[in-house]
């Protein structure tokens, strides 16, 4: 195995990426073999993720154009949807990073305590525009990844979750086993497509595209626990100004552990995100255990009919 | 690590809202405008399926229950029913793989299924298994006709019928295996709902193709096998609960289950008062057997995609389960 990459730019990696999407090329670097009955590589290297911090963001979409012109997404122009900004409304094959926009009547607490807001009613002031930039939330342990057929879908050496596009099939499995409605099936294309995390960006020591090009940080890339360590601090942070609604999605490994998590000021459903995912994966036992007794069933069912008789 | 989602300020629950929880847990009906959404969006992605995945639902029922029906009619020395199921297993098993296929994205990369065992993953066993199942049903059926290897045949009846319990129930595991919360939540009575119509849809076919006189075995597993799947249907949406249990019951997914129970039912019916005297209604009770099977998959398909597509079902079933949690959290 190769040395590690580091993170850092400017890192003395030379060479172009070979990530994923170049037919007939095989590497070390792309196939890194996990041994057998390990979740993750033997190296000591940090799992990279995301924090998205959405207090700060504000709607200006440069994360999904980014993402698109460097991974060459297709640029399906949707139609106008009257829904706030948001013409491209959800994640999917051609939306790897999709910002919400959503409008409420609620007061902006701080901002009237300061004076920073000058409504000409009451009324007026009682608004306020949540901008959250959603994505794939590369999952500690990732449904789409444990029903791939193919093995298209793998954990890289990052600890993030990539469809290997040489592989996929289109087999759809991982399409309705995401709980976050992240993959989708490309039309005209036929196979899956999702997040990357910039993985060949990643193996030259840059961060992914979506995080370079954000302007306020609301998108924060590095390795997770050191995320995980910041969010902690900004959401004190805000709960001490008085912002009440900030919470963590996803920053917990005790409930859904993710790699791209999130400071919300809502319900999670508020953005389109399921309020407590599932690994649904994990229930093994449960899932083959019926099977077992079904086919026990059928068993017992065609005895049972030859029970009264061979003829 | 402190997580912010616990923290109790001004989120708007549920039951502040008007409430769907009563005291003791229950879930009352769903005050629809009480979900929250974004824009009413689908949380999840509908499957990306097509109408070849429940049909291959039904051939693979089909084949994998008319293994061991094979075998139990070869062991009882009833040859003439034997053969009825084996052509039934063969028939199923080479339907099946062409629905798979032409279901894939790139059909041409059907063979990438087959670069990896994956035993967390249900298609990977399901390939496998249906593979190695459409050797031995074949085989079976091939050594029938030529007449040759009797020994040999009944050994790859047993090798069909231990691959054709699985074939016939691992399609229920598949779409429990996912974050869709019609399948998902039915984890526990798919199977069996999947089972039941595959032993009625063998019993039906193999019913059919048999003189009446050898057929009688066939037909109770027709009759049974589709009287027990119109209950494991009521058994897996009495547990669902009344609100999982609504898309069962709406849209395309309620009319197919409407026909598969009237059509399940009428065939048994018709099956067990004149199956034993007339070939014709043999036939008749049969085919509205196997139709009715192959309705109650596409109703299961459908409920799936109903399901997904509505985010209230996500979104509502996730808040009770996190309002579970948090009580139990509390009060131990």
């Amino acid at each position: 195995m190769s040395d590690s990459h580091p993170i850092i730019p400017g890192s003395g990696i030379t060479g172009a990426s070979d990530a994923y999407n170049i037919e007939g090329r095989e590497t070390p670097e792309t196939r890194p073999l996990i041994p057998l009955g390990q979740r993750y590589y033997a190296e000591e290297k940090p799992r990279m993720g995301f924090f998205t911090d959405t207090t700060v963001c504000i709607g200006c979409k440069a994360c999904e154009v980014a993402c698109k012109e460097w991974n060459n997404v297709p640029d399906v122009i949707g139609e106008l949807t009257g829904q706030s900004y948001d013409n491209t409304s959800s994640l999917g094959a051609n939306t790897w990073r999709h910002v919400a926009f959503i409008e409420q009547r609620k007061p902006i607490k701080m901002q009237q305590e300061a004076g920073l807001m000058t409504p000409g009613s009451e009324e007026d002031g009682e608004f306020r525009w949540l901008m959250s930039s959603d994505v794939c939330k590369h999952c500690t342990e990732a449904p789409c990844l444990d029903v791939c057929p193919t093995g298209s879908l793998f954990r890289t050496e990052f600890g993030t979750v990539v469809v290997q596009e040489d592989i996929c099939n289109g087999c759809g499995y991982c399409v309705p086993a995401c709980p976050f409605g992240v993959l989708d099936r490309r039309q005209e294309d036929g196979r899956v497509w999702k997040c990357t995390l910039c993985y060949d960006r990643q193996k030259d020591g840059l961060e992914p595209a979506c995080a370079q090009a954000c302007p306020t940080d609301s998108i924060q890339f590095g390795p997770l626990d050191e995320l995980r360590e910041k969010a902690n601090g900004r959401l004190e942070m805000l709960h001490e100004a008085g912002v009440d609604d900030a919470r963590l999605y996803g920053a917990n490994e005790e409930e859904y552990g993710m790699g791209a998590f999130f400071l919300l000021l809502d319900d999670p459903e508020v953005y389109g995100l399921p309020p407590d995912p599932e690994v649904v994966t994990r229930k093994f036992k449960s899932l083959w255990g019926a099977a077992a007794v079904a086919a026990g069933a059928l068993v017992a069912g065609v005895a049972a009919a030859f029970a009264g008789g061979a003829r | 690590m402190s997580d912010g989602r616990r923290e109790p300020q001004p989120q708007i629950s549920m039951t502040q809202q008007g409430g769907s929880l009563d005291g003791r847990g229950e879930v009352r009906p769903v005050p629809e405008e009480q979900v929250r959404s974004y824009y009413g969006r689908p949380v999840l992605k509908e499957p990306v399926w097509t109408w070849e995945i429940p049909w291959y639902f039904f051939t693979g029922g089909l084949a994998g229950a008319s293994a061991p029906l094979a075998l139990a009619a070869d062991l009882a020395g009833n040859e003439r029913l034997a053969r009825s199921a084996r052509f039934g297993a063969l028939g199923g098993a080479m339907v099946s793989p062409v629905l798979l296929i032409s279901d894939l994205g790139r059909p041409g990369r059907f063979f990438n299924m087959l670069r990896v065992i994956k035993p967390t993953s249900p298609m990977s066993l399901g390939t496998w298994v249906l593979s190695a199942f459409s050797g031995a049903a074949g085989l079976a059926a091939t050594t029938d006709v030529l007449g040759i290897f009797p020994h040999a045949r009944r050994f790859f009846e047993g090798v069909a019928t231990l691959l054709g319990l699985p074939l016939a129930t691992y399609t229920a595991v598949l779409v429990a295996d996912t974050s869709v919360p019609v399948w998902h939540e039915a984890r526990g009575e798919l199977p069996l709902v999947f089972a039941s119509g595959a032993a009625a849809s063998a019993g039906a076919c193999a019913a059919i193709f048999t003189p009446i006189e050898d057929a009688a075995p066939a037909r109770r597993l027709a009759i049974g096998g589709a009287v027990a799947e119109i209950g494991a249907t009521e058994l897996m949406k009495h547990r669902l609960g009344k609100f999982l249990a609504e898309p069962y019951e709406k849209e395309a997914a309620g009319r197919y289950e409407k026909l598969a129970t009237a059509l399940s039912g009428a065939g048994a019916a018709v099956m067990t008062l004149a199956g034993r005297k007339s070939r014709a209604a043999t036939v008749a009770g049969g085919a509205m057997i196997l139709a009715g099977a192959a309705f109650e998959r596409w109703s299961v398909f459908k409920a799936g995609f109903q399901s997904a597509r509505d985010p209230k079902y996500t979104v509502f079933s996730q808040r009770e389960r996190l309002h579970s949690r948090h009580r139990a959290e509390d009060e131990g």
